[in-house]
């Protein structure tokens, strides 16, 4: 029966692979179509929309304070006028929607075959995980238009997918006592749901970066679709929705605590795992820090947010493997 | 800081109307002042942030003597060159290091130095009038302008309403209103650091009034809590000898449940519980109890945990005469998954020779295809104990302590076993066999499962978490609390009123358009504004 669940969760992980990865192809198809749009003629919308920038621009200036490089107007709701959008942006997002039910079908598949929650070890945490980055992702879809960052994510997460079903894949397994405790459940699902909204974060970092180098260099061959938002309201979108995940890391943090104080006998130990936790919540305090700091706002506080995911994804694919630790659960 | 209800900030914070700090004045004073400010400046901050965060990797790429002692002493055999260069680096004991140390404090005292000036600050703010209205509304980030009928005072009013009702303190200039929400938001943020100051302090409080120790406990023996009964035993600065409360507990019997039936999970260890009686010291009868992975038991303020198990054979070695020379049962370290062990007896007294023997316990003895021993599962079933025998000088009379875990070989000689022309001593339960050279007889009497017990005291624990917790409430309160002003003028204008309303964000607020231009609809009911 356990075996049985756990195939057919195989082969629906395998089908939202593929629409994934089909996703992707359309995302990308439309970033670049657009992309070159825009720099053969530009609309008469373009046009409009270029021209209440620069009004917006000058407003701001003139309220702002010297020094200040925050985006004083309040950021124009994403996303291109919707009688442009492509048909492949949309035919992205459905293929994006039907991969994420096959996922979830999968995952769920694999806890009931194992009679418990779907992340107990690597192979299981990177599933649920991409389940949450692309659920994270989709839920924010509903409330602006994030769909630019479509490319990335679904490409993201099928590389970590394909990683997981080639290099982690486990058997079920019973699980061993220590991770017996509702726990597991608490603060590896936090720990997931913060890593989701690093993601996002991360993604917009880099679409931010992307942007400014634009905007310094006039000249410069990057082609970004005109759907993109400036690099300010970049800005301030990764800044949301890292605060929101940072404030899951942290709880992260607390519940690992108390169960490393229930399981082993002492909240912090600075065993490998908990170190590289905590390095990770003292970038993103740098990264909210930087955010508030003279001097550091802009890029260099979204180099920050992606050296904070970079130490996440190393916290998950290296220290995990690699690194001798008690936190022993990759199941490898 | 001009207004007295403006948020007080280092002057490096975007939002702070503050000079940067300048170069020094003349004099120590100015001195002082100067370094005071960089110190509690966001850039420093944020700069000790940033280093405390590179300053932890080393610690998770050598190991450790806190976490993983025996790490530390397998690098040394792995790396002779590189280990005392580490080691006076404070490699090894990363978390407690000078460097480490100094930037966490220097962090620290950033952190107290920048939050008290702004706790005194806040305190006064929170009794302060919201500022004096703008002269030119028009010149903030979020501004509208709206008719609406009636007077101008019945406009203020109303929206004055709408803005306690909001939550906002109000207050009147003239023909204008000012209102100010959010003081949360800054609580927030002061009790976020402060308690960060507080899981500082509890930790250190801890670390002086706590102790840890391990012990080894075989099934039907008792372990007493007290210094000398520990194996292994870390306490604080201010705990003595008389501090620990002389409790006892007997593992009465340590259950194991093994997977059976799914193919991939053979062997694999899905519970243990032990059974325990506890008898707390003055009194005569027993409690029994359960300790479990995950469970641990609360016994006066300490905490028993179950952390490791193993096998533990019980022998008994008689000499030529029938004298019994050694008795007990010797635990033996699992060396894998299926607990094949290793165990080390020693015999100082009562035979010709000192003897010692490494032991090698197979609790389900198979065949490999190489024709090598293994275990192939952990339960118990028909185990064969095998020992390689030596005799000769066993060191122990030189004073030097030694393990009892590890047989120093060098000056004694092996007699039976790999490598000599003697077969091993092989025992299976129940059985009495000879021993070389006539030396005399080793009995297994039996096999018994040992429980490895860590009891922890740590008075200081639910302080750590009662901050850690206010860490959590302070940051989520800073974060989603928005603090904003609101500003309604309103002035008669042939016969009609205009209302002008403009809001201002302190710190990230992504809702403050929307506010602005709701209260301006409830003020003018519902009348079509126009926003700048
Ligand atoms: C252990 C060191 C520190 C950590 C982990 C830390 C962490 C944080 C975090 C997570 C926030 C955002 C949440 C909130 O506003 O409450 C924050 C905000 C802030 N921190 Fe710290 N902090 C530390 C030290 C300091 C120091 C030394 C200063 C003074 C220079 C400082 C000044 C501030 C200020 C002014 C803000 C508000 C930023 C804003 O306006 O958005 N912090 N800190």
């Amino acid at each position: 029966m356990t075996e049985t669940l756990d195939g057919i969760s195989v082969v629906l992980l395998y089908a939202a692979m593929g629409l994934y990865a089909v996703a992707f192809i359309a995302f990308t198809l439309d970033l670049a179509r657009r992309g070159a749009a825009r720099t053969a003629v530009e609309s008469g919308a373009e046009r409009i929309a270029a021209a209440r920038a620069a009004g917006a621009a000058g407003a701001a200036g003139a309220a702002s304070r010297p020094g200040i490089l925050a985006t004083l107007e309040r950021p124009a709701p994403f996303g291109p006028e919707r009688n442009r959008e492509s048909p492949s942006l949309r035919v992205a997002v459905v293929l994006t929607v039907v991969g994420w039910l096959l996922h979830l079908g999968a995952t769920v598949l694999r806890g009931v075959a194992g009679a418990r929650v779907p992340w107990a070890n690597m192979y299981e945490f990177a599933m649920t995980g991409t389940l949450l980055i692309t659920a994270v992702f989709l839920g924010l879809l509903l409330r602006r238009d994030l769909r630019f960052l479509g490319a990335g994510i679904t490409g993201l997460v099928v590389l970590m997918l394909g990683v997981a079903t080639v290099g982690f894949r486990v058997d079920v397994v019973p699980l061993p006592p220590a991770l017996q405790s509702y726990w597991l459940v608490l603060h590896v699902l936090v720990a997931i749901l913060g890593t989701a909204f690093f993601t996002i974060g991360f993604a917009l970092s880099v679409v931010q970066l992307l942007q400014a180098r634009r905007d310094a260099d006039p000249t410069s061959r990057l082609r970004l679709p005109a759907a993109v938002p400036d690099a300010g309201a970049l800005e301030n979108a990764a800044y949301r929705v890292v605060i929101v995940g940072f404030i899951f890391w942290t709880f992260t943090l607390i519940a690992g605590a108390i169960w490393a104080e229930h399981a082993w006998g002492r909240y912090w130990g600075w065993d490998t795992k908990e170190v590289w936790t905590f390095i990770i919540w003292v970038v993103f305090a740098g990264y909210i820090h930087a955010r508030a700091t003279r001097g550091w706002r802009g890029s260099r506080s979204a180099w920050l947010a992606i050296v904070g995911y970079s130490a996440v994804l190393f916290n998950f694919g290296i220290v995990n493997v690699f690194f001798k630790g008690l936190h022993a659960y990759s199941g490898l | 800081m001009s207004r007295s209800s403006e948020l007080a900030r280092p002057a490096d914070h975007y939002d702070s109307d503050g000079e940067a700090p300048v170069g020094p004045r003349l004099g120590p004073i100015g001195w002082l002042r100067f370094a005071w400010r960089q110190l509690t400046s966001m850039r420093t901050a944020l700069l000790l942030l940033l280093l405390l965060a590179i300053a932890a990797v080393p610690g998770s790429l050598v190991p450790q003597r806190s976490s993983d002692p025996n790490g530390v002493s397998q690098y040394r055999i792995d790396h002779p060159d590189l280990f005392p260069v580490i080691d006076a680096l404070q490699g090894f004991d990363v978390y407690t290091s000078v460097w480490f140390s100094s930037i966490y404090l220097l962090l620290f005292v950033s952190l107290i130095g920048c939050v008290l000036p702004r706790t005194a600050h806040h305190w006064r703010a929170l009794r302060a009038r919201p500022p004096r209205t703008p002269a030119r509304l028009q010149r903030m980030e979020h501004h509208t302008v709206a008719d609406a009928d009636g007077s101008a005072e019945e406009v203020l009013e109303r929206a004055e309403g709408v803005l306690r009702r909001a939550r906002y303190r109000t207050e009147r200039y003239g023909g204008s209103i000012s209102a100010e929400r959010g003081y949360l938001r800054e609580t927030g943020n002061l009790v976020f650091h402060a308690s960060l100051v507080g899981i500082l302090f509890a930790v250190a409080v801890g670390g002086s009034i706590g102790y840890s120790g391990q012990k080894i406990v075989v099934e039907g023996e008792p372990f007493v809590n007290y210094v000398a009964g520990y194996d292994s035993f870390t306490r604080g600065r201010l705990v003595t000898d008389g501090s620990l409360d002389p409790y006892r507990i007997t593992l009465d019997e340590l259950d194991v449940v093994y997977e059976r039936d799914n193919p991939n999970a053979v062997g694999q260890a899905i519970d243990y519980t032990a059974s325990v009686s506890v008898r707390q010291p003055g009194e005569d009868e027993s409690q029994p109890a359960r300790i479990k992975v995950n469970e641990p038991l609360r016994i006066d303020g300490t905490d028993v945990y179950l952390l490791g198990n193993g096998y533990a054979p019980r022998l008994t070695v008689r000499s030529p005469d029938g004298d019994v020379v050694f008795s007990g049962a010797v635990p033996f370290l699992p060396q894998d998954a299926f607990l094949f062990s290793t165990g080390i007896v020693k015999v100082p007294d009562g035979l010709e020779e000192q003897l010692g023997m490494i032991g090698l316990l197979y609790p389900t003895p198979v065949t490999l295809p190489s024709g090598a021993l293994a275990s192939g599962f952990p339960d118990l079933d028909d185990p064969l104990l095998s020992f390689n025998v030596y005799e000769g000088d066993l060191g122990l009379d030189d004073g030097v302590p030694t393990s009892v875990y590890t047989l120093d070989t060098e000056d004694l000689t092996q007699i039976a076993g790999r490598g000599t022309d003697v077969d091993s001593v092989d025992l299976r339960l129940g059985e009495t066999i000879d021993l070389p050279d006539g030396l005399g007889t080793i009995t297994l009497d039996g096999i018994s499962r040992y429980a490895s017990l860590e009891i922890h005291s740590d008075p200081a624990r639910g302080w750590v978490l009662v901050f850690a917790i206010l860490v959590l409430a302070g940051l989520l309160t800073s974060l989603f609390v928005p603090r904003r002003r609101m500003w309604v003028k309103a002035t008669e204008e042939d016969g009609r009123v205009r209302v002008e309303l403009a809001g201002l964000a302190r710190g990230d607020d992504p809702g403050l358009g929307t506010a602005v231009q709701e209260l301006a609809e409830t003020v003018t009911g519902g009348r079509s504004a126009t926003t700048t």
